[in-house]
Formats: C-alpha cells, sequence, structure tokens
C-alpha cells in the first residue's frame, strides 16, 4: 500500500494556497482592469512571470532570501518565528506566486469583459467602488472566478520545482505527491510512483471536467 | 435652475473636437439634444453625471455646484442626484427587475416607492424576470423605474427609445411623460426622433460639432420658424400616387394614416419615408366631444 500522506498534503496545499489567491487576487485584478497607471504593465508583467520562468529560479531565489542564515529570512525568524524554508508555510508562500496568474487572468479578465456601464450604472445608483464590485462586478464574472479557483488548485497541485527548491522531501511536512512521484521512481520502486500518477492524472482530469461542465452550461442544461 | 456650463476637448473620429456648452435649463422642463452622431450628445450627459470631466466650467443643479473648475469641486457621480438611463440600459444581469429596482434604494428609502414605480410602469408580471428574458422594450421600462426610484433632480435619457417600434415607443413616451409630471422633474433627452420631439420637449439645443448651433422651441426650430400654422403635425410620407396632375400623399401621423394633396412642385423634393409637417391655417376645425 502507498502512503497517503504526500496526497493529502498535496491536497491540504493547494487548497490553502487557493484560499489565499482569491482573496490577493479579487483586489489585483481589480485594480489591473481598472487602472490607468504607468506601472500597470509592470505589474501585469510581474504577474506573468510564473508562467515562463522556470519554477527553479522562482525556488532559488525564494531558498535565498528565506534562508534563516541571512537578511529577510533571519528577520522573519526572529520577529514573526516564520521559517518559510523547508517548512509548509514556505511552500504555501512560494506556491501563491507561482500560481499567481492563473486567478489573476480569469478574474482580470471576467472584469474587463463587462460592459463599463454596469459600473457607471451603480455609481450614478449612488453606491461606492466597494460595493459595485461585491454586488454587481463579481456576481456576473462567477465562470472567471470558477476558472480562477479551479486552475490555480489544479496547477498547485501539479507543482514541482518550486517545491522541490524551497520545501525539500521532509515526510508529511514538504513531501507532496509530484515529489513522491520522483522520489520512488529514483528507488526503482516503479509500482508506487503509478499509483501516485495514477491518482494525479484522475483527479486532475475530475477537476477540470467539472470547469468545463460547469462553465459550459452543461449542468444547467441538465437540470431544466 | 440647471445652469450647464463647460468647455471639453473630445477625441472624436475626425481628430479632436472642442465641445462647448453654456445653456441653463428650467427646472421641471424636458430639454432636447439634437445633433448628429458624434456631436457630443453622450458626452454631455456623461458629464453632467460625473462620469467624465470637463475641462473647465462649471455645473449648477438647483442651487447645489456638482461642478466648478475653479473651485475644484467635482462630485463623483455618487453625491449628484442624478438619474441616466443608458443607450445599453444598463441593467444588472445577476438580479431579477425586482433586485435592479431595490439596488437603486438609499438607506431611509422604503420600498413603497419602488411599489409604487412598478405599478405606474407596468411592471408587476416581470418583478422576477432576469433581463435577459425580458424585450427590448420591456428593459427599457427597467431601466427607467431603475432611474427614478431616487427621485432624481435631473434625469438624464440617452437615446432611450431608438431600439423600440412604434407601438412601444408611443407607449413608453406616455409613461416618462407620466413620470416628468408626476415628480415635476427636469429631463435632458437625446433623440433625433422628429415626433418624439415635438411630442415631449419644451425646449431643444442643436449641436454641431460640439457647439450650440441653435436653441429655442422644438417646433420653430423644425419649421426653421417659418410656418405660424395653428394647425401642425409630423408624419412620415408612406407613399405617393399621381392622379391627373395632382399627387395623393399618404402620411403616417402617430399611427393614422392622413391622405393630403399636393401638385408637383410640392411633390419633387419628396421622397418615401422622408419625415414632414403638415400644417394648416385656412379653415376651422370642428371639436366634436368622443
Amino acid at each position: 500500500m502507498i502512503d497517503w500522506d504526500p496526497l493529502i498534503l498535496t491536497f491540504e496545499l493547494a487548497s490553502v494556497t487557493t484560499f489565499i489567491l482569491l482573496f490577493i487576487s479579487v483586489p489585483l485584478a481589480y485594480w489591473l482592469s481598472e487602472s490607468k497607471s504607468r506601472i500597470k504593465p509592470v505589474i501585469e508583467t510581474i504577474v506573468s512571470m510564473p508562467l515562463v520562468l522556470p519554477p527553479t529560479v522562482l525556488g532559488f531565489y525564494l531558498l535565498l532570501a528565506f534562508s534563516p542564515g541571512d537578511g529577510l529570512g533571519q528577520w522573519l525568524d526572529e520577529y514573526l518565528g516564520l521559517r518559510l524554508v523547508f517548512s509548509f508555510e514556505g511552500l504555501v508562500f512560494a506556491s501563491i506566486l507561482y500560481s499567481l496568474p492563473f486567478m489573476v487572468h480569469p478574474i482580470q479578465s471576467g472584469l474587463s469583459s463587462l460592459s463599463g456601464t454596469l459600473k457607471e450604472a451603480s455609481y450614478v445608483l449612488g453606491k461606492s467602488k466597494f460595493h459595485t464590485l461585491m454586488k454587481v462586478l463579481l456576481p456576473n464574472i462567477k465562470p472567471s472566478i470558477l476558472t480562477g479557483i479551479i486552475l490555480s488548485f489544479a496547477h498547485t497541485i501539479g507543482e514541482f520545482g518550486v517545491v522541490l527548491m524551497i520545501g525539500g522531501n521532509m515526510p508529511g511536512k514538504t513531501k507532496v505527491a509530484s515529489i513522491a512521484i520522483y522520489d520512488e521512481v529514483e528507488s526503482l520502486n516503479y509500482s508506487a510512483a503509478n499509483t501516485y500518477s495514477l491518482i494525479l492524472i484522475f483527479f486532475c482530469f475530475i477537476i477540470l471536467l467539472l470547469v468545463y461542465v460547469i462553465n459550459g452550461g452543461y449542468l444547467k442544461k441538465f437540470w431544466q | 435652475m440647471i445652469k450647464l456650463k463647460f468647455q471639453k476637448l473630445l477625441s472624436a473620429p475626425k481628430g479632436e473636437m472642442n465641445l462647448d456648452l453654456d445653456i441653463v435649463i428650467k427646472e421641471g422642463s424636458v430639454t432636447n439634444l439634437f445633433g448628429s452622431s458624434g456631436a457630443g450628445k453622450t458626452s454631455i450627459l456623461r458629464m453632467i453625471a460625473g462620469l467624465m470631466m470637463p475641462d473647465t466650467g462649471r455645473i449648477i443643479v438647483k442651487g447645489k455646484t456638482w461642478f466648478d473648475a475653479e473651485k475644484h469641486i467635482n462630485l463623483p457621480p455618487q453625491e449628484r442626484r442624478v438619474g441616466l438611463v443608458f443607450q445599453d440600459f444598463a441593467l444588472f444581469p445577476n438580479m431579477t427587475v425586482r433586485q435592479n429596482l431595490d439596488y437603486a434604494l438609499v438607506r431611509n428609502q422604503t420600498i413603497k416607492v419602488i411599489d409604487e414605480l412598478i405599478e405606474i410602469i407596468a411592471l408587476g408580471d416581470l418583478q422576477n424576470r432576469k433581463p435577459d428574458t425580458l424585450s427590448g422594450g420591456q428593459r427599457q421600462r427597467v431601466a427607467l423605474a431603475r432611474a427614478l426610484v431616487q427621485q432624481p433632480d435631473i434625469l438624464l435619457l440617452d437615446e432611450p427609445l431608438s431600439a423600440l417600434d412604434q407601438k412601444m415607443r408611443t407607449e413608453l413616451q406616455s409613461h416618462i411623460m407620466n413620470m416628468h409630471r408626476r415628480y415635476g422633474l427636469s429631463i435632458i433627452l437625446v433623440s433625433h426622433d422628429v415626433s418624439e420631439i415635438l411630442k415631449m420637449a419644451d425646449e431643444m439645443i442643436v449641436l454641431k460639432e460640439g457647439n450650440v448651433t441653435d436653441k429655442g422651441r422644438p417646433a420653430d426650430i423644425f419649421t426653421n420658424r417659418k410656418v405660424s400654422g395653428k394647425f401642425q403635425f409630423t408624419g412620415e410620407v408612406i407613399s405617393m400616387e399621381r392622379e391627373g396632375f395632382l399627387y395623393i400623399i399618404s402620411i403616417l401621423i402617430a399611427n393614422d394614416l392622413v391622405k393630403v394633396i399636393a401638385d408637383e412642385d410640392e411633390v419633387k423634393n419628396l421622397v418615401i419615408g422622408d419625415k414632414v409637417m403638415v400644417a394648416s391655417k385656412a379653415f376651422n376645425p370642428i371639436i366634436k366631444k368622443l
């Protein structure tokens, strides 16, 4: 029988990451969809960087930044008692950066696709920007939010390079499923690697299928 | 009094255009903004609503300054008492008709306002429908009702009836005029439709490339102030038939088809579909109680 810990850890990591990402990405995507600021392209580029950079690059610099031996890592360790290297918290932090574009992009394009008169109508009716965002804009881009949630979740499951660099391979703490597979292959334990892989394939298929079924309106047709 | 005096440099399709407006609107009147597309009509409405900022000038409504470039006053749209019906209606798709109206309520208002509006604008049967299941005319009515919930000082209508057929138009025109009379609303109406303007507007402002070229009573402007007929209607030429040396022209005035006899000179410049005015002053009309 395989060890279930890596799988549980993987889904835990993906859930926590997605949850936190949602709260970061909504304001960020809203700002990007509204802003005419000159630094907007810079921010957009930074958000999109994880799409093209090898995950190891991100992992490498996070490792340097957070190692308790110097600067930032030392400060975090001393004052907040937070050690981000080789810990679950560190994995969450790295995953948030790594999956950021997968949450921000769908929400941003959802917001940009809404007719500008919707929010203007709300302002003319005396409602604040925040009220308008919560009651008018977000409810009308539910499919985009769902896409963002599912993609970030799935993408976090698929993480390997970043996790390996900053998390290492500590059972029960940072050993996620993708690392476990690598580990099993290294020790020529192919059948365990196969089991982990099949489970991941199955889950990812179901998750992505859900997005297409829900966003494609198939569920609605089915229920009616 | 509503004082609108402002300038704004706009980028129009043909390059930059300076919008220059200096008008005073009487409270409780209906004012029409007339002009070809790109003349700056929608921009004027947006500046009154606070969705666009003029470069210079002032907007003063009922003694309250909404915008003053010199004093750096620029009230956000939230603080201007204005109702705006957008060209695309801008109904919130995630809410039902009723929820769209409820959304507009301000803190110390009761739902009585909404019940009243629903009754006047006959939205009772549509209350629980979502906007995407409504026809153009129904959406228009909801947008109108929503703009009136807060009982604004000015109601801005941006070509509200352009997408509707004649019957729907007539019906909505009377809804708007009902509201106008009931609440003493000041209305600024962007419209191209001659009969609509004549029917609804007290004042008319003609814009060309950002400048006011004419203003006055619609009937005076449309007839170039030449005719002083006691009876005049506008209509559309439906057909022209030759009968001997005369022509019989069928003209649609509101929902009635009227036949008028005309000679060759009068017909020369007419084509089917033309908007025309039918006026007469040398006869004595008979009034009969219905």
